[in-house]
């Protein structure tokens, strides 16, 4: 705690901080819990493969009970109201993404078989500040920037502040940039 | 088609051998972590091979699946584990070069 | 259809390839995530893609929800391989182990 104030530079940071600790206590909210609910029944039906009344309930049993003990895992502070858009451009943004991962994957595949690679690598890492505030957009960004190769998130803090290990000069040099934009873009943050 | 899916799946042998290089002589601990994920990532995918080869694919999806997690748990428990450990990353030929 | 089947398995092949490699290749811990944590899922994606279409071929219900279920193996794949590599380039940064630089490199070589 302390030290994570320490590192901010502005002093609504801590504030928003504290802020968000005290948000995420325990309560729990009947929307995250049927949401919840309804993500374990699809991965029930699809995992159990059968459809008579018997698997459906032991289903509905198993579900609802871990829906309602940990629902606070999967979210926290859910508008449902503003869901289905979020969901929507999420969706919208996994093409994007998927397009470029195959673009750096080519270029890493191209390092990998270069037979002067040690010259054509130059490893660092790079450090910046996001405007990201969200918990879940920051979770979603750190991890698109790892599934992006040539860049591994190192650490990334509550307050944005993101180290990322870059393996060349044109894998570092894209970031925050568009990415940065687009998950922006779908959690309206 | 068998006859692709076979020599596919042979082909996968062959790179988790090349992994296993890195997972047995790695000079570090973590080293020998990145091994191991990758030989986990590629079983995945060969034992899905498998039973498309035996014609049942229905049953070895769900022990695809199940692989899948524990490689995952057990990465992550291993990387929690092994960092509490001091001293345990220097590479053989540093401390050689201390002495 | 076999023929597109064929070029998906042998892209996601020379991915999984090029991931080993690179885990043999690269000098330093750090580096050697990058082939060892990404071509590895862009290698699942590929090979799980191929073999979904080759499941849904003949068409009915139970094909259906096999392919459904490869397709949630790339889905959990792509959610976790991402916390696994952070997991272990954590581990790495609290061990304090340095990362390689061509810096580096150079003073070691005079």
């Amino acid at each position: 705690m302390t030290d994570l104030t320490g590192d901010s530079q502005k002093p609504d940071d801590a504030a928003y901080l504290v802020d968000e600790l005290e948000n995420t206590s325990h309560k729990k909210s009947i929307s995250s819990i049927i949401v919840t609910f309804f993500i374990l029944m699809a991965i029930w039906v699809l995992l159990s493969g059968k459809f008579d009344t018997f698997h459906i309930t032991l289903g509905i049993i198993s579900s609802a009970i871990i829906a309602f003990f940990f629902s606070d895992l999967l979210f926290r502070n859910l508008i449902l109201g503003r869901l289905p858009r979020v969901w929507f451009r999420f969706i919208v943004y996994i093409p994007w993404l998927i397009y470029q991962i195959f673009l750096a994957n080519i270029h890493v595949l191209y390092l990998v078989f270069h037979p002067r690679m040690l010259e054509l690598i130059d490893p660092k890492i790079i450090e910046f500040r996001s405007k990201l505030k969200k918990e879940m957009s920051i979770l979603t960004f750190a991890n698109s920037i790892t599934l992006t190769p040539g860049t591994i998130t190192v650490s990334a803090t509550v307050l944005g502040k993101f180290a990322v290990h870059a393996i060349d000069e044109t894998s570092g040099r894209a970031l925050p940039g568009e990415m940065e934009k687009r998950v922006e873009r779908i959690f309206e943050d | 088609m068998d006859d692709f899916f076979l020599y596919a799946s042979l082909f996968l042998c062959l790179i988790m051998m090349i992994s296993l290089y890195r997972a047995v002589f790695g000079p570090t601990v973590l080293d020998r972590l990145i091994g191991v994920n990758a030989i986990g990532s590629k079983t995945t995918a060969l034992l899905i091979l498998i039973g498309i080869i035996y014609h049942r694919v229905e049953m070895f999806v769900d022990i695809a699946l199940a692989y899948a997690l524990l490689n995952f748990i057990a990465v992550l428990a291993a990387s929690r584990y092994f960092q509490k450990i001091k001293g345990l990353y220097d590479e053989p030929q540093e401390s050689l070069k201390r002495k | 259809m076999s023929v597109i089947i064929i070029i998906f398995l042998a892209t996601g092949l020379v991915f999984f390839a090029g991931g080993a490699i690179g885990i043999i290749r690269f000098p330093d811990f750090y580096s050697r995530l990058h082939p060892a944590g990404k071509l590895d899922t862009a290698g699942l994606f590929m090979t799980m893609i191929a073999l979904a279409l080759y499941t849904i071929y003949e068409f009915n219900v139970d094909n259906l929800i096999t392919a459904l279920k490869i397709i949630l193996i790339v889905v959990f794949v792509f959610l976790t391989s991402p916390v696994a590599t952070h997991a272990i380039v954590d581990a790495g940064v609290r061990a304090g182990l340095k990362p390689w630089t061509k810096e580096k490199e150079k003073e070691d070589n005079k």
